[in-house]
This record gives structure tokens, C-alpha cells and sequence, in this order.
């Protein structure tokens, strides 16, 4: 996922199912790099499609990302016990400020 | 009202060789920012849940350098240090970050930025790490971390069951 068209990709079909033209619209690339990308990200299993009428719709496959939330999620963890603290110092912060103005 | 859900710290991978972070704090950035940059005050929540701050020195300029040390719950000290690259006061801070443990692997460039919306402060902390092997092993450090913990919890079960 190093090329950032391909993250921009999943960045808007996680807005929900969409067919090629719509990337390509929103995008703003030709075709055949859109479709590229999306055969990139088919053969790795993030992007999954399905044939409806004549249209190819493209979306998100949940199950695929979710190794990589899982395996973010400790270190997302630790950030979070560390702003934790971090709260209760700027609610002393707040208090003091709060304090030294009314003594002025 | 901001739902509580925003004050959880969200990690995004934007892309193979970089993590972003993002936290709302109830407070304004110039207390955000105080706590960030003041080392006594640092000292109080860098370490989180996994130990103690035993070093933190910043000198707050352009080329000045910084560097924290924690001693984890389990005994081993681990520390970081860096460089100010650039300096908006209460705005921007871009520091390099090198991990003791690790020193050849080169270090992140770090960008934290401060934005207040009605005394509210959004932080986004972003990394670029110099490969996708340093940037997963930070990701993986979480996991170690998060081990320790319940390694930590499992011995206290023990000592209460004994």
C-alpha cells in the first residue's frame, strides 16, 4: 500500500461500494491506472468486487484489513494510556490557569 | 459535545513507512503544548501505564536536542533521543526520534502539530520512519508493551492467588 493512489483508493471505498467510472471520476486518473491499482489491490485481498448488471463494483474487504488493525491496535493502546496521563496533567493545568486568573 | 470516543489515540498507517497519531484534548494548545515541551511535566505521562520517566531533557530550539529514559515495570530501561528540526511555538514541533535500543536502524522524523478549535486541541503526531522494517518494528513495540502488561497482570493474579 506504498503507492498513495492505492491508499487514496481504499480511503474512498470505505465511503461504500463503488463502480469503476466513480474511481475514475473521483480520482481524477485515466482508466488504465485505476484499473491497475484495483488489480493490485484484488490480488492481495483489500479490495474485493462483484458484478452487478454491467457494472463491476468495487469495495473494502473488511476481513483483509483486519489482521492490520489488530496488529496496530497494542501500539494504539500505548499512545492511549500515555494521553490518558496526559489528561489528568492538563486538567491540573486548566485548575491553575483557571486559579491564577481570578487572582488577578 | 465531542463524543468520548475522540479522546482515544487513532493510529493510521498513511503509508509503508509511516505511522500518524491523532488525540483531542480539552484543552487549549498552549497547555497541550506546555505539557509536550516541559520536561517535569513530560516526566508525568510519557511512560503511560509502562513504567517510570527517569530522564527527560528537552532543549527547546532549533538543533537543540532531547532525550527521554524510561524504566519499564519489568526492570529493563529503554530510551529515546533527538533533534529539533523546527520550532512554531503552541503550533508545530519536527524532531528526529532514535531509539537507544536500536540505533542503526536510523531514526523517525517526527511532526507534531497542535490545532485548536473551541479550546479543544487537535494533536496529530506523524512519523516517517526511514523503511517499512523500522516503521512495523515500532508498530510491533505496542505488541511487546502490551505483553509486559499482561505478563504484569498475570503476576499479580499469581501473587493474590498465593
Amino acid at each position: 500500500m506504498a503507492e498513495p493512489r492505492r491508499r487514496q483508493i481504499l480511503d474512498i471505498l470505505a465511503g461504500g461500494e463503488l463502480p469503476v467510472n466513480d474511481l475514475v471520476r473521483l480520482l481524477g486518473l485515466a482508466q488504465p491506472q485505476v484499473s491497475k491499482h484495483l488489480r493490485v489491490l484484488r490480488e492481495v485481498e483489500v479490495v474485493a468486487v462483484r458484478d452487478e448488471g454491467r457494472q463491476r463494483l468495487y469495495r473494502i474487504n473488511g476481513r483483509a484489513l483486519k489482521p492490520i488493525y489488530d496488529w496496530v491496535k497494542p501500539y494504539e493502546r500505548s499512545w492511549s494510556e500515555r494521553f490518558d496521563r496526559l489528561d489528568l496533567v492538563l486538567d491540573e493545568l486548566k485548575t491553575k490557569e483557571r486559579a491564577d486568573g481570578s487572582d488577578e | 459535545m465531542a463524543a468520548t470516543s475522540s479522546r482515544a489515540a487513532k493510529v493510521t498507517l498513511p503509508t509503508d513507512d509511516q505511522i500518524l497519531i491523532t488525540r483531542e484534548f480539552d484543552a487549549p494548545r498552549h497547555l497541550v503544548y506546555q505539557a509536550w515541551t516541559t520536561p517535569e511535566l513530560v516526566k508525568r505521562w510519557w511512560s503511560g501505564q509502562r513504567g517510570e520517566v527517569t530522564i527527560c531533557e528537552i532543549d527547546l530550539r532549533v538543533g537543540g536536542t532531547w532525550r527521554y529514559v524510561m524504566t519499564a515495570n519489568a526492570g529493563f530501561e529503554v530510551g529515546f533521543h533527538g533533534e529539533y528540526r523546527e520550532i512554531v511555538p503552541e503550533e508545530r514541533i519536527v524532531y528526529t526520534e532514535v531509539f537507544e535500543g536500536m540505533p542503526d536502524a536510523g531514526g523517525t522524523l517526527n511532526t507534531a502539530t497542535f490545532t485548536e478549535i473551541d479550546g479543544r486541541t487537535m494533536l496529530t503526531l506523524l512519523s516517517l520512519c526511514p523503511s517499512q522494517e523500522v516503521r512495523d518494528a515500532i508498530i510491533d513495540s505496542g505488541m511487546e508493551g502490551g505483553m509486559q502488561e499482561q505478563m504484569d497482570d498475570l503476576e499479580q493474579i499469581a501473587i493474590s492467588l498465593g
